[in-house]
Protein backbone atom coordinates (compact mmCIF):
# COMPACT_ATOMS: atom_id res chain seq x y z
CA UNK A 1 0.00 0.00 0.00
CA UNK A 2 1.05 3.39 -0.32
CA UNK A 3 1.92 3.88 3.51
CA UNK A 4 4.69 2.31 2.27
CA UNK A 5 6.31 4.67 -0.12
CA UNK A 6 8.11 7.29 2.13
CA UNK A 7 11.53 7.36 0.44
CA UNK A 8 10.65 9.23 -2.55
CA UNK A 9 8.88 11.38 -0.74
CA UNK A 10 12.15 14.02 -1.27
CA UNK A 11 11.76 13.81 -5.21
CA UNK A 12 7.70 15.37 -5.19
CA UNK A 13 8.47 17.92 -2.91
CA UNK A 14 8.15 21.34 -4.43
CA UNK A 15 11.31 22.78 -4.79
CA UNK A 16 11.10 26.69 -5.00
CA UNK A 17 8.25 27.46 -2.91
CA UNK A 18 7.81 31.20 -5.48
CA UNK A 19 8.61 30.27 -9.14
CA UNK A 20 10.95 33.09 -10.27
CA UNK A 21 9.01 35.86 -12.49
CA UNK A 22 10.35 34.31 -16.01
CA UNK A 23 9.74 30.60 -16.49
CA UNK A 24 11.63 29.22 -19.20
CA UNK A 25 9.64 27.80 -22.02
CA UNK A 26 10.23 24.59 -21.05
CA UNK A 27 8.69 25.44 -17.04
CA UNK A 28 5.38 26.97 -18.68
CA UNK A 29 5.06 24.37 -20.73
CA UNK A 30 5.32 21.64 -17.55
CA UNK A 31 2.85 23.69 -15.56
CA UNK A 32 0.17 23.63 -18.53
CA UNK A 33 0.92 20.02 -19.53
CA UNK A 34 0.59 19.29 -15.57
CA UNK A 35 -2.88 21.26 -15.26
CA UNK A 36 -3.78 19.62 -18.52
CA UNK A 37 -3.20 16.17 -17.64
CA UNK A 38 -4.86 16.87 -14.16
CA UNK A 39 -7.45 18.60 -15.42
CA UNK A 40 -10.40 15.66 -16.45
CA UNK A 41 -9.75 13.75 -13.03
CA UNK A 42 -10.50 16.89 -11.18
CA UNK A 43 -13.66 18.08 -12.96
CA UNK A 44 -14.81 14.72 -12.62
CA UNK A 45 -14.06 14.38 -9.11
CA UNK A 46 -15.89 17.41 -8.41
CA UNK A 47 -18.53 17.38 -10.69
CA UNK A 48 -20.29 13.98 -9.04
CA UNK A 49 -19.41 15.13 -5.60
CA UNK A 50 -19.17 18.91 -5.09
CA UNK A 51 -22.09 20.16 -7.54
CA UNK A 52 -24.97 17.11 -5.96
CA UNK A 53 -23.59 18.12 -2.44
CA UNK A 54 -24.04 21.44 -3.32
CA UNK A 55 -27.30 20.51 -4.56
CA UNK A 56 -28.09 18.74 -1.45
CA UNK A 57 -27.84 21.36 0.22
CA UNK A 58 -30.24 23.53 -2.11
CA UNK A 59 -32.92 20.48 -2.20
CA UNK A 60 -32.60 20.87 2.30
CA UNK A 61 -34.34 24.03 2.39
CA UNK A 62 -37.55 22.91 0.19
CA UNK A 63 -40.42 21.07 1.56
CA UNK A 64 -40.40 18.36 -1.58
CA UNK A 65 -41.41 14.90 -2.30
CA UNK A 66 -41.26 13.64 -6.14
CA UNK A 67 -44.82 11.75 -5.20
CA UNK A 68 -46.15 15.87 -5.41
CA UNK A 69 -44.17 17.82 -7.23
CA UNK A 70 -46.64 20.29 -6.98
CA UNK A 71 -46.35 21.18 -3.53
CA UNK A 72 -42.60 21.89 -3.52
CA UNK A 73 -41.97 25.18 -1.31
CA UNK A 74 -39.19 26.85 0.46
CA UNK A 75 -38.80 26.10 4.07
CA UNK A 76 -35.88 27.87 5.13
CA UNK A 77 -33.96 25.48 7.70
CA UNK A 78 -36.81 23.42 9.35
CA UNK A 79 -35.98 20.24 7.66
CA UNK A 80 -33.20 20.38 9.61
CA UNK A 81 -35.59 21.34 12.30
CA UNK A 82 -37.74 18.35 12.10
CA UNK A 83 -34.35 15.41 11.96
CA UNK A 84 -32.93 16.73 14.58
CA UNK A 85 -34.93 17.01 16.81
CA UNK A 86 -36.64 13.49 15.57
CA UNK A 87 -36.18 10.83 18.10
CA UNK A 88 -35.39 8.53 15.38
CA UNK A 89 -32.57 10.73 14.28
CA UNK A 90 -30.82 10.03 17.92
CA UNK A 91 -31.59 6.36 17.71
CA UNK A 92 -30.10 6.30 14.56
CA UNK A 93 -26.96 8.42 15.50
CA UNK A 94 -26.29 5.97 18.53
CA UNK A 95 -27.17 2.81 16.59
CA UNK A 96 -24.23 4.16 14.18
CA UNK A 97 -21.72 5.16 17.20
CA UNK A 98 -22.21 1.73 18.53
CA UNK A 99 -21.45 0.01 15.78
CA UNK A 100 -18.46 2.05 14.60
CA UNK A 101 -17.03 1.99 18.36
CA UNK A 102 -17.02 -1.77 18.40
CA UNK A 103 -15.87 -2.63 15.37
CA UNK A 104 -12.96 -0.55 14.96
CA UNK A 105 -11.97 -1.32 18.52
CA UNK A 106 -12.70 -4.70 18.16
CA UNK A 107 -11.27 -4.85 14.72
CA UNK A 108 -7.45 -2.83 15.83
CA UNK A 109 -6.90 -5.46 18.28
CA UNK A 110 -8.03 -8.81 15.92
CA UNK A 111 -6.16 -6.65 12.82
CA UNK A 112 -3.06 -6.07 15.15
CA UNK A 113 -2.83 -9.70 15.82
CA UNK A 114 -3.07 -10.88 12.64
CA UNK A 115 -0.71 -8.05 11.73
CA UNK A 116 2.05 -9.39 14.14
CA UNK A 117 1.63 -13.17 12.76
CA UNK A 118 1.49 -12.74 9.29
CA UNK A 119 5.09 -10.43 9.77
CA UNK A 120 6.39 -13.23 11.78
CA UNK A 121 5.89 -16.28 10.75
CA UNK A 122 7.93 -18.15 8.33
CA UNK A 123 6.09 -21.46 7.23
CA UNK A 124 3.21 -20.52 5.15
CA UNK A 125 3.84 -16.83 4.96
CA UNK A 126 2.33 -16.18 1.41
CA UNK A 127 -0.61 -18.84 2.17
CA UNK A 128 -1.52 -16.83 5.12
CA UNK A 129 -0.89 -13.46 3.37
CA UNK A 130 -3.37 -14.54 0.80
CA UNK A 131 -6.03 -16.07 2.63
CA UNK A 132 -7.03 -12.79 4.12
CA UNK A 133 -7.53 -11.08 1.11
CA UNK A 134 -10.81 -13.46 0.95
CA UNK A 135 -12.92 -11.61 3.45
CA UNK A 136 -11.46 -7.78 1.70
CA UNK A 137 -12.54 -9.09 -2.25
CA UNK A 138 -15.62 -10.42 -1.42
CA UNK A 139 -18.32 -8.40 -2.37
CA UNK A 140 -20.44 -6.94 1.40
CA UNK A 141 -23.73 -8.15 0.17
CA UNK A 142 -22.43 -11.71 -0.66
CA UNK A 143 -20.77 -11.44 3.06
CA UNK A 144 -23.45 -10.26 4.29
CA UNK A 145 -26.21 -12.82 3.19
CA UNK A 146 -23.76 -15.85 4.45
CA UNK A 147 -23.97 -14.63 8.25
CA UNK A 148 -27.52 -13.66 7.82
CA UNK A 149 -27.94 -17.31 6.68
CA UNK A 150 -25.54 -18.35 9.31
CA UNK A 151 -27.98 -16.65 12.29
CA UNK A 152 -31.20 -16.75 10.77
CA UNK A 153 -33.82 -19.21 12.64
CA UNK A 154 -34.35 -21.29 10.08
CA UNK A 155 -31.69 -22.16 8.33
CA UNK A 156 -28.44 -21.16 10.86
CA UNK A 157 -25.86 -23.25 12.16
CA UNK A 158 -24.98 -21.13 15.06
CA UNK A 159 -27.53 -21.59 17.30
CA UNK A 160 -26.65 -24.89 16.88
CA UNK A 161 -23.54 -24.69 17.84
CA UNK A 162 -23.71 -22.73 20.64
CA UNK A 163 -26.71 -24.81 21.94
CA UNK A 164 -28.97 -21.76 21.95
CA UNK A 165 -31.71 -23.76 21.07
CA UNK A 166 -34.42 -21.51 19.23
CA UNK A 167 -33.07 -17.77 20.04
CA UNK A 168 -33.87 -15.27 17.34
CA UNK A 169 -31.00 -13.31 16.79
CA UNK A 170 -33.04 -10.89 14.66
CA UNK A 171 -36.01 -10.50 16.78
CA UNK A 172 -34.43 -7.90 19.30
CA UNK A 173 -31.88 -4.43 18.80
CA UNK A 174 -28.95 -5.62 20.47
CA UNK A 175 -28.32 -9.19 19.10
CA UNK A 176 -29.35 -7.76 15.74
CA UNK A 177 -26.52 -5.43 16.27
CA UNK A 178 -24.05 -8.44 17.18
CA UNK A 179 -24.42 -10.19 13.63
CA UNK A 180 -24.32 -7.11 12.13
CA UNK A 181 -20.44 -6.46 13.58
CA UNK A 182 -19.48 -10.15 13.41
CA UNK A 183 -20.00 -9.64 9.79
CA UNK A 184 -18.72 -6.07 9.35
CA UNK A 185 -15.82 -7.25 11.80
CA UNK A 186 -15.28 -10.20 9.78
CA UNK A 187 -15.10 -8.22 6.10
CA UNK A 188 -13.20 -5.56 7.49
CA UNK A 189 -10.36 -6.33 9.52
CA UNK A 190 -8.36 -7.55 6.63
CA UNK A 191 -7.92 -3.89 5.92
CA UNK A 192 -6.63 -2.93 9.08
CA UNK A 193 -4.38 -5.96 9.34
CA UNK A 194 -2.62 -5.42 6.31
CA UNK A 195 -2.42 -1.38 7.07
CA UNK A 196 -0.85 -2.22 10.48
CA UNK A 197 1.31 -5.28 8.78
CA UNK A 198 2.95 -2.30 6.27
CA UNK A 199 3.33 -0.05 9.33
CA UNK A 200 4.59 -2.88 11.18
CA UNK A 201 7.07 -2.80 8.55
CA UNK A 202 8.70 0.05 9.23
CA UNK A 203 9.71 -0.55 12.66
CA UNK A 204 13.24 -0.85 12.73
CA UNK A 205 14.32 -3.85 14.07
CA UNK A 206 17.77 -2.74 15.30
CA UNK A 207 15.06 -1.05 17.93
CA UNK A 208 13.22 -4.07 19.40
CA UNK A 209 16.87 -5.92 19.48
CA UNK A 210 18.11 -3.41 21.41
CA UNK A 211 14.86 -3.58 23.89
CA UNK A 212 15.44 -7.45 23.95
CA UNK A 213 18.80 -7.31 24.78
CA UNK A 214 17.97 -4.73 27.52
CA UNK A 215 15.97 -7.47 28.91
CA UNK A 216 12.35 -6.08 28.05
CA UNK A 217 9.46 -8.52 28.35
CA UNK A 218 7.17 -9.14 24.93
CA UNK A 219 4.65 -7.08 26.77
CA UNK A 220 7.30 -3.62 26.95
CA UNK A 221 8.76 -4.37 23.57
CA UNK A 222 4.95 -4.46 22.37
CA UNK A 223 4.16 -1.26 24.11
CA UNK A 224 6.86 0.98 24.77
CA UNK A 225 8.72 -0.19 21.56
CA UNK A 226 6.78 -1.31 18.59
CA UNK A 227 3.24 0.44 19.34
CA UNK A 228 4.78 4.16 19.77
CA UNK A 229 7.03 3.31 15.86
CA UNK A 230 3.98 2.45 14.13
CA UNK A 231 1.71 5.27 15.61
CA UNK A 232 1.25 6.72 12.41
CA UNK A 233 -0.23 3.91 10.95
CA UNK A 234 -2.52 2.57 13.35
CA UNK A 235 -3.91 6.15 13.18
CA UNK A 236 -4.73 6.49 9.29
CA UNK A 237 -6.09 3.11 9.69
CA UNK A 238 -8.31 4.11 12.65
CA UNK A 239 -9.22 7.31 10.44
CA UNK A 240 -10.40 4.95 7.55
CA UNK A 241 -11.75 2.29 9.57
CA UNK A 242 -13.89 4.83 11.80
CA UNK A 243 -15.12 6.64 8.45
CA UNK A 244 -16.17 3.31 6.88
CA UNK A 245 -17.73 2.26 9.38
CA UNK A 246 -19.85 5.14 10.64
CA UNK A 247 -21.17 5.11 6.71
CA UNK A 248 -21.89 1.49 6.97
CA UNK A 249 -25.11 0.58 4.81
CA UNK A 250 -24.55 -2.73 2.86
CA UNK A 251 -24.81 -4.54 6.18
CA UNK A 252 -27.08 -3.34 7.46
CA UNK A 253 -29.64 -3.36 4.08
CA UNK A 254 -28.76 -6.93 4.18
CA UNK A 255 -29.29 -8.24 7.32
CA UNK A 256 -32.02 -6.47 9.15
CA UNK A 257 -32.94 -3.87 6.80
CA UNK A 258 -32.88 -1.34 9.62
CA UNK A 259 -35.32 -3.70 11.49
CA UNK A 260 -35.56 -3.18 15.29
CA UNK A 261 -34.02 -0.01 16.21
CA UNK A 262 -30.56 -1.39 13.65
CA UNK A 263 -31.10 1.83 11.68
CA UNK A 264 -27.83 3.16 10.83
CA UNK A 265 -27.28 6.99 9.60
CA UNK A 266 -26.75 5.90 6.08
CA UNK A 267 -30.04 3.65 5.88
CA UNK A 268 -32.24 6.81 7.20
CA UNK A 269 -30.27 8.94 3.92
CA UNK A 270 -31.69 6.16 1.60
CA UNK A 271 -34.77 5.49 3.30
CA UNK A 272 -35.64 9.05 3.07
CA UNK A 273 -34.47 10.01 -0.07
CA UNK A 274 -34.88 6.66 -2.26
CA UNK A 275 -37.66 4.70 -0.52
CA UNK A 276 -39.54 7.60 0.26
CA UNK A 277 -38.39 9.68 -2.40
CA UNK A 278 -38.63 12.84 0.01
CA UNK A 279 -36.10 14.92 -0.97
CA UNK A 280 -36.31 17.33 0.90
CA UNK A 281 -35.73 16.09 4.59
CA UNK A 282 -33.47 13.45 2.42
CA UNK A 283 -31.20 16.64 1.39
CA UNK A 284 -31.15 17.51 5.44
CA UNK A 285 -30.21 14.18 6.46
CA UNK A 286 -27.36 13.77 3.63
CA UNK A 287 -26.07 17.00 4.47
CA UNK A 288 -26.15 16.11 8.50
CA UNK A 289 -24.12 12.56 7.86
CA UNK A 290 -22.03 14.45 5.56
CA UNK A 291 -20.88 17.46 8.44
CA UNK A 292 -20.62 14.12 11.11
CA UNK A 293 -18.16 13.19 8.26
CA UNK A 294 -16.49 15.93 8.13
CA UNK A 295 -16.25 16.46 12.09
CA UNK A 296 -14.73 12.79 12.23
CA UNK A 297 -11.96 13.85 9.90
CA UNK A 298 -11.38 16.92 11.12
CA UNK A 299 -11.38 15.17 15.17
CA UNK A 300 -9.01 12.90 13.63
CA UNK A 301 -6.54 15.03 11.65
CA UNK A 302 -6.23 18.27 13.83
CA UNK A 303 -7.08 16.40 16.98
CA UNK A 304 -5.15 13.48 16.77
CA UNK A 305 -2.55 14.73 14.46
CA UNK A 306 -2.97 12.10 12.02
CA UNK A 307 -0.24 12.24 9.51
CA UNK A 308 -2.37 12.03 6.16
CA UNK A 309 0.51 12.49 4.47
CA UNK A 310 1.45 9.08 4.89
CA UNK A 311 -0.63 8.41 2.59
CA UNK A 312 -0.23 11.00 0.16
CA UNK A 313 3.78 9.61 0.10
CA UNK A 314 4.33 13.12 0.21
CA UNK A 315 6.03 13.78 3.60
CA UNK A 316 8.73 15.92 3.91
CA UNK B 1 17.66 -12.09 18.26
CA UNK B 2 16.95 -16.33 17.90
CA UNK B 3 13.33 -16.98 17.58
CA UNK B 4 12.62 -19.76 19.78
CA UNK B 5 10.82 -22.66 19.11
CA UNK B 6 8.00 -22.64 21.24
CA UNK B 7 7.56 -18.69 19.82
CA UNK B 8 7.49 -20.15 16.33
CA UNK B 9 5.20 -23.05 17.58
CA UNK B 10 2.93 -20.17 18.87
CA UNK B 11 3.08 -17.94 15.59
CA UNK B 12 2.31 -21.18 13.46
CA UNK B 13 -0.97 -21.76 15.65
CA UNK B 14 -2.18 -17.81 15.06
CA UNK B 15 -2.14 -18.42 10.92
CA UNK B 16 -4.06 -21.67 11.21
CA UNK B 17 -6.60 -19.73 13.01
CA UNK B 18 -6.20 -16.93 10.64
CA UNK B 19 -6.94 -19.10 8.17
CA UNK B 20 -10.03 -20.65 10.04
CA UNK B 21 -11.16 -16.88 10.76
CA UNK B 22 -10.89 -16.16 6.83
CA UNK B 23 -12.21 -19.64 5.10
CA UNK B 24 -14.83 -20.31 7.80
CA UNK B 25 -17.75 -17.82 5.88
CA UNK B 26 -16.50 -19.19 2.85
CA UNK B 27 -16.80 -23.07 3.23
CA UNK B 28 -20.20 -21.87 5.25
CA UNK B 29 -21.19 -19.91 1.60
CA UNK B 30 -20.55 -22.90 -0.72
CA UNK B 31 -21.96 -25.31 1.57
CA UNK B 32 -24.87 -23.70 1.62
CA UNK B 33 -24.71 -23.24 -2.24
CA UNK B 34 -24.91 -26.92 -2.27
CA UNK B 35 -28.05 -27.31 -0.18
CA UNK B 36 -30.53 -28.52 -2.35
CA UNK B 37 -34.33 -27.94 -2.07
CA UNK B 38 -35.47 -27.72 1.68
CA UNK B 39 -31.87 -29.00 2.96
CA UNK B 40 -30.95 -25.43 3.68
CA UNK B 41 -33.26 -25.28 6.66
CA UNK B 42 -31.34 -28.49 8.27
CA UNK B 43 -29.49 -26.41 10.47
CA UNK B 44 -26.77 -27.98 10.08
CA UNK B 45 -23.22 -26.54 8.83
CA UNK B 46 -22.87 -28.98 5.89
CA UNK B 47 -25.10 -30.01 3.73
CA UNK B 48 -26.77 -33.19 3.84
CA UNK B 49 -27.40 -34.13 0.80
CA UNK B 50 -25.45 -32.21 -1.77
CA UNK B 51 -26.07 -31.14 -5.68
CA UNK B 52 -25.47 -28.51 -7.94
CA UNK B 53 -29.32 -27.66 -8.65
CA UNK B 54 -28.98 -24.20 -7.00
CA UNK B 55 -26.02 -23.25 -9.75
CA UNK B 56 -28.30 -24.79 -12.71
CA UNK B 57 -31.56 -22.95 -11.00
CA UNK B 58 -29.61 -19.59 -11.44
CA UNK B 59 -28.03 -19.88 -14.66
CA UNK B 60 -31.31 -20.92 -16.52
CA UNK B 61 -33.27 -17.70 -15.46
CA UNK B 62 -32.32 -14.57 -16.63
CA UNK B 63 -32.48 -12.35 -12.90
CA UNK B 64 -28.70 -13.68 -12.38
CA UNK B 65 -27.11 -13.95 -15.75
CA UNK B 66 -28.23 -10.47 -16.78
CA UNK B 67 -27.48 -8.87 -13.57
CA UNK B 68 -23.77 -10.17 -14.15
CA UNK B 69 -23.53 -8.91 -17.48
CA UNK B 70 -24.63 -5.82 -16.07
CA UNK B 71 -21.93 -5.62 -13.30
CA UNK B 72 -18.97 -7.02 -15.50
CA UNK B 73 -19.92 -4.57 -18.56
CA UNK B 74 -20.12 -1.45 -15.69
CA UNK B 75 -17.19 -1.70 -13.55
CA UNK B 76 -14.93 -3.19 -16.64
CA UNK B 77 -15.91 0.11 -18.52
CA UNK B 78 -15.73 2.35 -15.51
CA UNK B 79 -12.18 1.03 -14.76
CA UNK B 80 -11.05 1.07 -18.02
CA UNK B 81 -11.51 5.13 -17.68
CA UNK B 82 -10.95 5.61 -14.24
CA UNK B 83 -6.96 4.17 -15.00
CA UNK B 84 -6.62 6.04 -18.22
CA UNK B 85 -7.54 9.27 -16.11
CA UNK B 86 -5.33 8.68 -13.53
CA UNK B 87 -2.53 7.73 -15.45
CA UNK B 88 -2.54 11.46 -16.58
CA UNK B 89 -2.33 12.76 -13.09
CA UNK B 90 -0.28 10.23 -11.40
CA UNK B 91 2.50 11.06 -14.36
CA UNK B 92 1.83 14.50 -13.39
CA UNK B 93 2.32 14.17 -9.79
CA UNK B 94 5.14 12.28 -9.96
CA UNK B 95 6.75 14.00 -12.43
CA UNK B 96 5.67 17.38 -13.25
CA UNK B 97 6.39 20.92 -11.49
CA UNK B 98 3.65 22.83 -11.59
CA UNK B 99 1.04 24.36 -8.87
CA UNK B 100 -2.14 22.88 -7.79
CA UNK B 101 0.03 19.13 -7.08
CA UNK B 102 -0.95 19.39 -3.52
CA UNK B 103 -4.91 20.44 -3.98
CA UNK B 104 -5.25 17.57 -6.48
CA UNK B 105 -4.41 14.99 -3.86
CA UNK B 106 -5.76 16.87 -1.22
CA UNK B 107 -9.15 16.79 -3.30
CA UNK B 108 -8.43 12.94 -4.19
CA UNK B 109 -7.92 12.30 -0.45
CA UNK B 110 -11.56 14.30 0.74
CA UNK B 111 -13.19 12.47 -2.36
CA UNK B 112 -11.95 8.78 -0.61
CA UNK B 113 -13.41 9.73 2.78
CA UNK B 114 -16.63 11.28 1.00
CA UNK B 115 -20.14 9.95 2.51
CA UNK B 116 -21.59 8.36 -1.29
CA UNK B 117 -24.61 7.97 0.53
CA UNK B 118 -25.20 11.74 0.86
CA UNK B 119 -25.21 12.25 -2.95
CA UNK B 120 -27.83 9.88 -3.92
CA UNK B 121 -30.84 11.82 -3.37
CA UNK B 122 -29.48 14.90 -5.17
CA UNK B 123 -28.16 12.47 -7.90
CA UNK B 124 -30.83 10.38 -7.80
CA UNK B 125 -32.61 13.32 -9.09
CA UNK B 126 -30.35 14.81 -11.91
CA UNK B 127 -29.99 11.23 -13.07
CA UNK B 128 -33.75 11.28 -13.91
CA UNK B 129 -34.01 15.22 -15.00
CA UNK B 130 -30.83 13.93 -17.61
CA UNK B 131 -32.42 10.43 -18.91
CA UNK B 132 -29.34 8.54 -16.96
CA UNK B 133 -30.99 7.02 -14.23
CA UNK B 134 -31.12 3.12 -14.80
CA UNK B 135 -28.70 3.38 -17.57
CA UNK B 136 -25.08 2.05 -17.74
CA UNK B 137 -23.63 5.41 -17.86
CA UNK B 138 -25.69 6.43 -14.71
CA UNK B 139 -23.26 4.05 -12.69
CA UNK B 140 -20.11 4.58 -14.82
CA UNK B 141 -19.95 7.78 -14.09
CA UNK B 142 -19.41 7.68 -10.49
CA UNK B 143 -17.77 4.94 -10.41
CA UNK B 144 -14.92 6.58 -12.38
CA UNK B 145 -15.46 8.99 -9.80
CA UNK B 146 -14.86 7.22 -6.63
CA UNK B 147 -12.47 4.87 -8.01
CA UNK B 148 -10.14 8.20 -9.11
CA UNK B 149 -8.60 8.88 -5.75
CA UNK B 150 -7.72 5.13 -5.44
CA UNK B 151 -6.05 5.01 -8.90
CA UNK B 152 -4.37 8.15 -8.48
CA UNK B 153 -2.63 7.49 -5.24
CA UNK B 154 -1.64 3.65 -6.20
CA UNK B 155 -0.49 5.09 -9.78
CA UNK B 156 1.35 8.04 -8.33
CA UNK B 157 3.02 5.65 -5.61
CA UNK B 158 4.04 3.53 -9.14
CA UNK B 159 5.89 5.56 -10.94
CA UNK B 160 7.51 6.89 -8.84
CA UNK B 161 9.98 3.91 -8.77
CA UNK B 162 10.11 3.83 -12.18
CA UNK B 163 13.78 5.12 -13.55
CA UNK B 164 12.67 8.41 -14.97
CA UNK B 165 16.27 9.00 -16.45
CA UNK B 166 14.90 6.39 -19.03
CA UNK B 167 12.23 9.40 -20.54
CA UNK B 168 15.00 11.82 -19.76
CA UNK B 169 16.77 9.93 -22.49
CA UNK B 170 13.67 9.88 -24.54
CA UNK B 171 13.57 13.76 -24.45
CA UNK B 172 17.24 14.33 -25.15
CA UNK B 173 16.62 11.93 -28.70
CA UNK B 174 14.05 14.62 -29.59
CA UNK B 175 10.98 13.43 -27.82
CA UNK B 176 8.31 15.10 -26.74
CA UNK B 177 7.04 15.19 -23.37
CA UNK B 178 3.99 13.27 -24.49
CA UNK B 179 6.13 11.33 -26.68
CA UNK B 180 8.42 10.19 -23.72
CA UNK B 181 5.29 9.33 -21.68
CA UNK B 182 3.59 7.46 -24.49
CA UNK B 183 6.18 5.20 -25.71
CA UNK B 184 8.84 4.49 -23.10
CA UNK B 185 6.82 5.30 -19.62
CA UNK B 186 3.69 3.68 -20.43
CA UNK B 187 5.34 0.11 -21.27
CA UNK B 188 7.65 0.66 -17.81
CA UNK B 189 4.18 1.39 -15.67
CA UNK B 190 2.05 -1.57 -17.15
CA UNK B 191 2.28 -3.96 -13.61
CA UNK B 192 1.24 -0.74 -11.55
CA UNK B 193 -1.72 -0.05 -14.09
CA UNK B 194 -2.59 -3.53 -13.46
CA UNK B 195 -2.50 -3.34 -9.66
CA UNK B 196 -4.22 -0.48 -9.72
CA UNK B 197 -6.93 -2.13 -12.77
CA UNK B 198 -7.51 -4.57 -10.19
CA UNK B 199 -8.24 -2.52 -7.31
CA UNK B 200 -10.29 -0.16 -9.49
CA UNK B 201 -12.51 -2.75 -11.05
CA UNK B 202 -13.24 -4.61 -7.04
CA UNK B 203 -14.50 -1.14 -6.35
CA UNK B 204 -16.96 -0.96 -8.82
CA UNK B 205 -17.86 -4.30 -8.43
CA UNK B 206 -18.68 -4.56 -4.48
CA UNK B 207 -20.57 -1.00 -5.07
CA UNK B 208 -23.85 -1.35 -3.49
CA UNK B 209 -24.97 2.08 -2.50
CA UNK B 210 -25.21 3.59 -6.16
CA UNK B 211 -26.28 0.25 -7.58
CA UNK B 212 -29.04 0.05 -5.50
CA UNK B 213 -30.55 3.91 -5.80
CA UNK B 214 -29.52 4.34 -8.97
CA UNK B 215 -31.47 1.42 -10.83
CA UNK B 216 -34.85 0.20 -11.01
CA UNK B 217 -34.58 -2.40 -13.38
CA UNK B 218 -32.74 -5.11 -14.91
CA UNK B 219 -31.48 -2.71 -17.51
CA UNK B 220 -28.68 -1.27 -15.00
CA UNK B 221 -28.79 -3.41 -12.43
CA UNK B 222 -25.30 -4.81 -10.76
CA UNK B 223 -25.00 -8.29 -8.86
CA UNK B 224 -25.32 -6.96 -4.96
CA UNK B 225 -28.15 -5.04 -5.94
CA UNK B 226 -29.65 -7.49 -7.65
CA UNK B 227 -28.92 -10.00 -5.02
CA UNK B 228 -30.07 -7.81 -2.25
CA UNK B 229 -33.55 -7.62 -4.26
CA UNK B 230 -34.08 -11.19 -4.99
CA UNK B 231 -35.99 -11.88 -1.71
CA UNK B 232 -38.16 -9.40 -2.38
CA UNK B 233 -38.77 -10.40 -6.10
CA UNK B 234 -38.98 -14.06 -5.88
CA UNK B 235 -41.57 -15.28 -3.09
CA UNK B 236 -41.12 -18.88 -3.93
CA UNK B 237 -38.61 -22.03 -4.47
CA UNK B 238 -36.66 -22.09 -8.00
CA UNK B 239 -33.52 -19.94 -6.13
CA UNK B 240 -33.43 -21.61 -2.35
CA UNK B 241 -30.25 -19.94 -1.35
CA UNK B 242 -31.84 -16.40 -1.24
CA UNK B 243 -36.03 -17.49 -2.16
CA UNK B 244 -37.20 -16.83 1.36
CA UNK B 245 -38.66 -13.41 2.08
CA UNK B 246 -38.02 -12.79 5.50
CA UNK B 247 -40.11 -10.93 8.47
CA UNK B 248 -37.52 -8.57 8.73
CA UNK B 249 -37.36 -7.56 4.77
CA UNK B 250 -40.02 -4.48 5.28
CA UNK B 251 -39.00 -1.40 6.08
CA UNK B 252 -39.27 -0.28 9.55
CA UNK B 253 -42.43 1.67 9.87
CA UNK B 254 -40.94 4.55 12.41
CA UNK B 255 -40.69 7.37 9.88
CA UNK B 256 -39.03 11.07 10.56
Amino acid sequence: MTVTREPAAKKAAPRRKAPPLELTDRALHERRLGWLLSAPAFVLMLAVTAYPMANAVYLSTFSYRLTDPGGKEFVGLSNYLVVLTDALWWEDVATTAVITLVTVSLELVIGFTFAMVMHKIIFGRRTVRTSILVPYGIITVVSAFAWRYAFALDSGFVNNWLGLGDFDWFGQRWSALITICASEIWKTTPFIALLLLAGLAQVPDSLIEAAHVDGATFRQRLFKVIIPNMKAAIMVALLFRTLDAWRIFDNVFVMTAGANGTETLSFLTYRQSITRVALGIGSAVSVLLFLSVLLIAFVFIKGFKTDLGQVRGDRR
Amino acid sequence: MTTSRRAQVAWAAGAVLILLYTLTPIAWMISLSLKPGDDIYNKQFLPTDWSLENYRTVFATDLFTSALRNSIGISLLSTVFSVLIAMLVAYAIARLDFPGKKLILSVALAIAMFPVISLIGPLFDMWRAVGLFDTWLGLIIPYISFTLPLSIWTLSAFFREIPWEMEQAAQVDGATPWQAFRRVIVPLAAPGVFTTAIIAFFAGWNDFVFGVSLTSTDAARPVPAALAFFTARRSSSSRPRRSRRPPWSSPSPSSS
